[in-house]
């Protein structure tokens, strides 16, 4: 019963979270701003949804169930590394190719990596 | 040699990761240990020069290890939570301030900066733009910039995060 509530807690944050991901897509101006609100709010979002599922499998091993739910947690929490890690990799791309193709940040109050570059 | 075996225990301890609950050796079933041995060191053989490319073997002490996992699920988790919340409301009011600015970091291997960047680019508000190679510093586009701050030629880390400061984590993982 207590993992029903963590669960269905970790389902809401999540989805909560992945919603003003969307949001925010639509409601920021430039590039960058846009990519704060769609890869970080989002990668929030998917780690409490694969918590959900981290826990669902860890209550059923507790029950007894052994076997493919051990798997299902383990393999759940390995992905959850492997989102951390490409998510700060990919979005550091998109914001690098695009400060290299010309695209500046607007608005902004300050640039220091266009300065060094000129 | 130091490297292949380093890099056949890491593929054998993931590999026991991802089967456990095979069987009853343990978690495991014997089958699956045999062919994970096996595997590791056809991949050992394979990857050494690639995992461990630097010559150096700082990150093999398991100190090292149960460190970073700390840092991940106690300081780093509770700034990216907050920082998340900052930019929901900033989602919700569009109250944002946004520009590029440079960050002196002090560290100084390679490993460090890329546990640094990564951190800086998961936590919302924070975002990695650029890397000087020479000097290490980081060019990061910050969402809320606060009034008065953007005239400093560069930040120091405290002006980048409010809770715990991630370069003196990284200063005991990496270096």
């Amino acid at each position: 019963m207590i993992a029903d509530t963590i669960i269905m807690v970790c389902l809401g944050i999540g989805l909560l979270f992945n919603a003003l991901g969307v949001l925010g897509i639509l409601r920021f101006p430039d590039v960058y701003t846009r990519l704060h609100a769609e890869t970080k709010t989002t990668t929030f979002g998917t780690i409490f949804i694969s918590l959900a599922v981290i826990v669902y499998g860890a209550a059923r091993v507790m029950e007894g169930e052994t076997g493919t739910y051990l798997t299902l947690s383990v393999h759940t929490f390995v992905a959850l590394l492997a989102l951390a890690f490409t998510n700060a990799t990919g979005a550091h791309a998109i914001a690098r190719a695009a400060h290299r193709s010309g695209q500046v940040p607007k608005p902004a109050v300050v640039d220091r990596l266009q300065e060094v570059r000129e | 040699m130091i490297a292949f075996l380093v890099t056949a225990l890491f593929a054998y301890l993931v590999y026991l990761v991802l089967t456990a609950g095979s069987g009853t050796i343990g978690l495991w079933s014997q089958a699956e240990l045999i062919a994970g041995g096996g595997i590791s060191l056809v991949v050992a053989a394979i990857s050494r020069k690639f995992f461990c490319r630097t010559g150096e073997y700082r990150m093999a002490n398991p100190l090292r290890w149960v460190l970073l996992v700390a840092y991940a699920a106690v300081p780093f988790f509770i700034e990216m939570a907050r920082a998340n919340i900052d930019v929901a409301y900033r989602v919700i009011t569009g109250k944002i301030r946004p520009g590029i600015v440079k960050l002196s970091t002090g560290l100084e291997t390679d490993f460090g900066v890329l546990l640094l960047a990564n951190s800086i680019t998961l936590t919302p508000g924070t975002l990695t733009v650029g890397v000087d190679e020479e000097t290490n510093d980081l060019y990061v586009h910050m969402i809320n910039i606060g009034m008065g701050t953007e005239t400093k030629e560069s930040f120091e880390p405290d002006d980048v995060f409010a809770l715990f400061q991630f370069p003196e984590w990284i200063r005991r993982i990496a270096e």
